[in-house]
């Protein structure tokens, strides 16, 4: 008799995303899904919007990373109204951008590994449900959790400087900035009292790296098995291969580390990118065309990042990143769980740059904006914190949005959480009578190494609430658990 | 005496709302010994098992589950507050609200330039079981509930919403500055 197994990551109240698990006679994992079941119709109500309204709406998809849609967005609209593509803008609309963005990127990967990956880490991945979360840390581990909550301070304060606001900011506008830092600004984040300065920032970020290290080294088995899968990765780098999140070209590399794509424009991405619809969930699959579907897809983010690039241009991180990649002997990093060591290697060099930007006077100049010729479409690429993301709008003769076209990070890796979910269902599932809480943990655990930003927020605050349901071929439940 | 019980949810919001919860930075500590967190995305209770002081929305209504956990909040919280301009007014989501769901739907999933050029013939537009339905339009909380407090802002900023908390925790009577109540 076959089994249906469902999952529902945000609880089918709080409805973002839900697993369902199909068993078979034999006890197999047969077809396992990750559903996203939220629909906004972003793409069709930005039309008849003044296109510069575009970088305050569209931030407003997810308050978690919203820096990065507000930029992707700007950028897009730089190439609009003729100011070029990403380096055509003055030193300090550029760089004050920048250090938006790695601010952004500081508290969210801070946010990522202190309030949602290391409940897991200290507590087990079968620990006492009651605990492993972002309070029970709080509780347990005060000092860690003093750490977490000043680093994403720090980092929101720096979004706050640049962007005028914590969350939903209005800094990014078509062609460069509205402000610039002050010296004030600028000597409080350099200088400011402990433990709110960027020295301590890189320090923690060191430690964090080192956290993640120590563990590792106690639990190889566990972190190195944990969900591994061959997958095509793809990201932006400098032109010069060089680790970068806020501009570059579009890098795609297989499983053995070829390159499937190298030094392409992303003015041209539609040309290379498809995405295919399915039925059963709101969130396209995106593929390289040129491959197709099956062969196509591809992995984005931290661990994607750390695979495509060369090298990474501040010296701590690339120390760090030395040691991953021998890690892998140069080979393209396979491991699920190794997206969190990524993840944290990124943390410090967000730290490195914010403290070069910060040292650099460009940021008080005063030329905001660059004006040019206008254009009807334009394409704005970054790496925000969870990989890759697209936006593409074109306007009519009345500068209203014609059209729109979104692929957030996460869609990204729809595919690649998809057969995580998979290969870790078919590990614990197969031929198991009773379910666990652990067992079930296990599942969101791989969905939150990816750290997906649409079924996501939920437990980027924490667990994810889960149901877990067993129904017979006739759809009668036999079993049910929740936590 | 024992801690206020608070549950928190996310319906159709981007969760900006509990991000600025959480922008109360270091004072989230004393929230912790102030109130007692129950089912909400910052622990692992799914299920209410008791009944709540205070319910804190983010989001309105844009499918049936949505409306569905909020009358699940109404029914197990004496005090539910809307939490932001989405909560209160729909927000960014209900922009869609003039326009057919079939165009959005469409604009989606059959007419984007990246939408596989192949299977365009084949008009798939998502639809299954494990999907829940969505609405017509994008409903403010108080459309569908009774709700008791409003916290305005897009997201509403930190400080505001600590001393909102405390406020009814302490019952003391809040004063929230003119420029305040605006939504951004
Ligand atoms: S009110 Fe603003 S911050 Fe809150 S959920 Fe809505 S869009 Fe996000």
């Amino acid at each position: 008799m076959g089994r249906k197994i469902t999952i529902e990551p945000v609880t089918r109240v709080e409805g973002h995303g839900k697993v369902t698990i199909q068993l078979d006679d034999a006890g197999n994992v047969a077809q396992s899904r990750l559903h996203i079941v939220e629909f906004r119709g972003f793409e069709r109500f930005v039309q008849g919007r003044p296109y510069w309204e575009a970088p305050v709406l569209v931030q407003r998809l997810c308050g978690i990373c919203p820096v990065s849609h507000h930029l992707a967005a700007a950028k897009a609209l730089d190439v609009i109204v003729g100011a070029g593509t990403g380096d055509g803008l003055t030193p300090v609309g550029e760089k004050m951008r920048r250090l938006m963005h790695y601010g952004q990127m500081f508290q969210s990967h801070a946010l990522h590994f202190f309030h949602l990956a290391s409940p897991d880490l200290l507590f087990g991945a079968d620990g006492d449900p009651a605990i492993r979360n972002v309070i029970g840390v709080a509780l347990e581990h005060k000092d860690l959790a003093v750490q977490g909550v000043m680093m994403r301070k720090f980092g929101q304060e720096i979004i706050r400087a640049t962007a005028g606001k914590k969350i939903h900011g209005t800094g990014g506008i078509p062609g460069g900035i509205n402000k610039n830092l002050s010296i004030a600004e600028r000597d409080e984040f350099l200088k400011g009292a402990d433990p709110l300065n960027i020295d301590k920032m890189i320090e923690w970020s060191q430690a964090a790296v080192d956290f993640f290290k120590g563990y590792h080294a106690q639990n190889k088995d566990y972190i190195d098995n944990f969900s591994v899968f061959p997958s095509s990765h793809l990201s932006l780098v400098r032109k010069d291969g060089a680790m970068d999140f806020y501009h570059g070209v579009i890098r795609c590399i297989d499983a053995d580390g070829n390159k499937l794509l190298d030094d392409i424009d992303y003015q041209d991405y539609y040309k290379h990118i498809g995405e295919e619809v399915k039925s059963w969930s709101y969130m396209k699959f995106p593929y390289l065309r040129k491959l197709g579907m099956e062969n196509g897809w591809y992995t984005v983010g931290p661990l994607a990042r750390c695979n495509t690039a060369d090298f990474i241009p501040t010296p701590l991180a690339q120390k760090e990143f030395e040691i991953f990649k021998a890690y892998t002997k140069g080979k393209p990093n396979h491991m699920s769980m190794h997206m969190h060591w990524a993840r944290l290697i990124e943390l410090l060099h967000s730290a490195e740059v914010i403290k070069d930007l910060l040292n650099d006077p460009d940021l008080q100049k005063d030329n905001l904006v660059v004006k040019g010729t206008k254009q009807k479409e334009g394409v704005g690429l970054l790496e925000a914190p969870r990989g890759t993301l697209f936006h593409h709008y074109r306007i009519n003769d009345n500068d209203q949005i014609e059209m729109a076209n979104l692929i957030v990070s996460t869609t990204n890796n729809n595919e690649p959480m998809n057969r995580g979910v998979n290969f870790v269902a078919k590990d614990i599932f197969t031929g198991k009578k009773e379910i666990t809480e652990g067992m079930m943990n296990r599942v969101e655990m791989v969905i939150r190494a990816y750290d997906p930003c649409l079924s996501c927020a939920t437990h980027a605050l924490g667990q994810m609430p889960l149901e877990l349901t067993l129904v017979d071929s006739n759809g009668k439940t036999i079993d049910q658990i929740r936590k | 005496m024992s801690k206020p019980v608070v549950a928190t949810t996310s319906l159709a919001g981007c969760f900006g709302c509990h991000m600025s919860l959480l922008d109360i930075d270091d004072r989230i500590l004393q929230l912790i010994d102030l109130v007692e967190f129950h089912k909400s995305p910052v622990d692992d209770i799914k299920t209410f098992s008791k009944m709540c002081d205070i319910g804190i929305i983010e989001g309105g209504c844009c499918n049936s589950e949505n409306v569905h956990v909020l009358q699940d909040f109404r029914k197990n919280c004496k005090i539910l507050i809307s939490l932001g301009e989405c909560a209160i007014m729909g927000g960014l989501p209900a922009m869609r609200n003039g326009i057919p769901v079939k165009e959005c739907l469409e604009e989606g999933y059959l007419d984007g330039p990246t939408v596989d050029e192949n299977k365009k013939g084949a008009r798939i537009i998502p639809n299954d079981e494990e999907l829940p339905m969505i609405l017509d339009k994008v409903y403010p909380c108080h459309e569908i509930v009774k709700v008791d407090y409003y916290i305005p802002g897009c997201p509403p900023r930190a400080d505001l919403i600590w001393e909102a908390l405390v406020a009814l925790v302490t019952g003391n009577e809040l004063k929230i500055p003119y420029e305040v109540l605006k939504f951004d």
